[in-house]
């Protein structure tokens, strides 16, 4: 082994690295940051080295071209021998590298990390999360497919908002007047050159601050944070409680970066590649676009905001929430860092989380989408039709031929966009369900113009059998008044 | 960490470290170098900004003035539009590279109203640009997306679009259909921005290979 020695000498000689790397890796974090809790950063920056070994891969076959990229990727899933598979790390590699680095982000405010003198490496972060983004959004342009193809549309109809620039910026965001093959140039070129350029830049250098400030110690209650002393607080912590960063503390980071790509290997090796779904044609409208899933929680919000606050809130609300996240160690740079003491962080870390899942689960079932095909597939459940008269059995022809059933769901199958008119009948009167269907309003369209008054007629007289057994439909009691306490004239005029 | 029996050749110098040791001159000569470094740092900068603005040139090259990615497209034979119907049409881009492939088709729904009049609205839906789909059943177009609808003649009928469709500007050539078309249509990008008669005499490009596209079927 003489040889291994000496050539290592030579090598160290020449290089002269071994001083700075033992610095690095030999020195004292408190003890207590050995925890499991602490491995989030390391297993991002392990899927972001999977990330750029995986897209090398791909992009030895993967051609940025408007009229091939589909096609070059049915061959990377169905003609060599496992593309399919290195497609699959690369996609299910981002999936896991968002939710690594927002949880990593939330362990880090969690643990009030942000805090004096770590104030930049958050902002760093910062920046890191959103290029994370926004390596999943030219990513998901670059499989070029349906979801791809009305993604950007997507995007280009959010930036045409902007006001005085908006028509410019859509023409530079797209490359061209429409969405094309200069539009795939531009995002392969930020999805490949720019945008990892920059994140693999501030990889370093918030892996060069962390190293330099040293690991955030675990936080304690009582013991807050004092830009006059922490810095030999910290000092005496790592130095008196203290074991080296390696290997001490990096076990688990190695043991966890090694769990987390075995998980991406399983679920590539068990889900397989994302797509690509139908071709980037837009003449096939027969499409159903959605976002991948970092983003369903965008396309819940888009659906549910009213349409006076929907450009406000794509234009600022964003800035506002950057400025937010940048601002914080700012606002909040010194005093408690354990959860115990911070019951505003622990309840605005836990709203963003519920509303996140929530938004998330909600584009999982999109109920504000009509369901395109509900009038032809579902049919009336039979207990709905059993004993009508004709005409009502024809209101539910007609309930199904005009796409009623698209918005409107019977016996738990159909459209979520409006109620479901299991009980219907329970709610309105004849009178209110015929100005409902010719009128509209409250969020359904006006059916007066599409419907004939039999039309019309049998509809409603079907959705007035729509309540259960045993519970009436709902009447008009001024009516029923009218017809007991109506003075004799009138009643005969009936 | 050197063992003197294994190190066969002398301990190389850290010339960095060297250099920095060597390094009293005279003050003068100092603020020399340091003006000379100046020179050079602004030279770099002048040429930086020289070679900069061609680059922001380029990068908004996409960007041309209101218009210019327009043109009168022919839809086809008017044949294709019966009256009283809404027909799903295909044209390929009048702006478009040899590498966009199918991304250079367009959509777009011709309703033939009667009498030689027409409403063309564009595929995308006003609010966030997803295809929108015709029932004429129920007279109405829905949105996949976000739940956008709107009536036969492309108003808004429910869900969040702040307006109706986007609309070509259209015109009746020798029974053929032509459309003043371009560009993907956004609340800042009218599907025809200059719908006024100056517009009238842009050149006529046929190029509807597949003209009515749900004739087919």
């Amino acid at each position: 082994m003489h040889w291994l020695k000496d050539t290592y000498n030579w090598l160290e000689r020449r290089i002269q690295l071994e001083g700075p790397v033992k610095d690095a890796i030999l020195h004292p974090v408190p003890k207590n940051t050995a925890s499991w809790w602490y491995v989030f950063g390391s297993a991002a920056f392990t899927l972001l080295l999977l990330q750029v070994v995986t897209g090398i891969l791909l992009a030895i076959v993967y051609v940025p071209s408007g009229a091939e990229a589909w096609s070059s990727l049915q061959i990377l899933n169905h003609q060599l021998p496992l593309g399919w598979f290195l497609r699959a790390m690369h996609g299910w590699g981002s999936n896991f590298m968002v939710a690594v680095v927002l949880i990593h982000m939330a362990q880090v405010f969690f643990f009030g990390a942000y805090k004096f003198p770590r104030e930049l490496t958050w902002i760093l972060g910062v920046f890191m999360l959103l290029m994370t983004l926004g390596m999943a959004f030219t990513g998901q342009v670059l499989r070029f497919d349906q979801d791809s193809y009305w993604g950007l549309g997507i995007g280009a109809s959010i930036a045409s908002r902007v006001p005085l620039i908006g028509a410019p910026l859509v023409h530079i965001m797209l490359g061209g007047p429409i969405i094309a093959g200069a539009t795939l140039t531009r995002f392969f070129a930020l999805h490949v050159f720019v945008i990892p350029g920059m994140l693999l830049a501030f990889t370093g250098l918030h892996v060069w601050m962390v190293l330099k400030l040293g690991v955030n110690e675990w936080p304690m209650p009582g013991r807050p944070v004092n830009r006059k002393t922490y810095i030999k607080e910290y000092h005496d912590l790592a130095h008196n409680d203290g074991i080296p960063f390696v290997p001490g503390a990096f076990w688990k980071d190695l043991v966890f970066s090694g769990a987390i790509l075995a998980a991406v290997a399983v679920c590539a090796a068990v889900f397989g590649p994302y797509g690509p779904t139908g071709q980037p044609d837009p003449t096939i409208i027969q499409t159903v676009p959605k976002p991948d899933f970092f983003f369903l929680w965008l396309y819940s919000v888009l659906s549910y905001l009213p349409a006076n606050l929907e450009t406000p809130f794509l234009l600022i609300a964003p800035v506002l929430g950057i400025a937010v996240l940048l601002a914080l160690p700012f606002y909040a740079g010194e005093g408690e860092k354990s959860w115990h003491r911070r019951p505003v962080a622990v309840m605005v870390l836990a709203l963003v989380a519920v509303s996140w899942g929530t938004l998330t689960h909600l584009a999982t079932f999109t109920p504000w989408s009509p369901v395109m095909n509900a009038w032809s597939g579902a049919t009336v459940p039979a207990k709905f039709v059993h004993n009508l008269s004709p005409t009502e059995r024809q209101g539910a022809v007609v309930f199904q031929s005009k796409q009623c059933r698209n918005c409107h769901a019977l016996g738990g199958e159909g459209g979520q966009r409006g109620p479901a008119l299991d009980t219907v009948a329970t709610r309105l009167t004849e009178d209110q369900l015929i100005r409902q269907v010719v009128q509209g309003g409250g969020n359904m369209p006006a059916y007066g113009t599409s419907l004939s008054p039999p039309e019309v007629t049998a509809l409603v007289r079907f959705l007035t059998t729509l309540h259960p057994v045993g519970q009436p439909g709902a009447t008009d009691a001024s009516r029923a008044d009218a017809e007991t306490n109506s003075p004799p004239v009138k009643a005969q005029a009936h | 960490m050197t063992d003197p029996h294994n190190t066969p050749e002398p301990n190389t110098p850290d010339l960095v470290q060297e250099d920095q040791k060597i390094t009293k001159d005279d003050p003068r000569v100092v603020s020399r170098r340091w003006m000379l470094m100046g020179f050079g740092a602004l030279l770099n900068g002048v040429v930086g900004l020289a070679v900069a603005v061609p680059v922001v040139r380029y990068l908004l090259g996409p960007v041309k003035r209101k218009g210019a990615y327009n043109s009168w497209i022919s839809l086809g034979s008017l044949e294709q539009f019966p009256a009283g119907e809404t027909r799903l049409a295909t044209y390929e881009n009048p702006f478009n590279r040899p590498w966009d492939g199918e991304t250079a088709k367009t959509a777009c729904w011709v309703r033939h109203t009667g009498a030689n009049k027409f409403q063309v609205f564009a595929i995308n839906c006003a609010h966030l640009g997803c295809p929108v789909r015709w029932f004429p059943q129920s007279s109405l177009f829905m949105c996949p997306c976000h739940g956008g609808a709107y009536y036969a003649d492309g108003s808004r009928a429910s869900g969040p679009p702040e307006r109706g469709l986007f609309e070509y500007a259209y015109k009746v050539v020798n029974s053929e259909l032509h459309i003043d078309a371009g560009q993907m249509p956004t609340l800042s990008n009218p599907a025809s921005p200059g719908q006024q008669a100056g517009n009238n005499n842009l050149p006529v490009i046929n190029n509807s290979p597949k003209g009515c596209g749900s004739c087919t079927g």
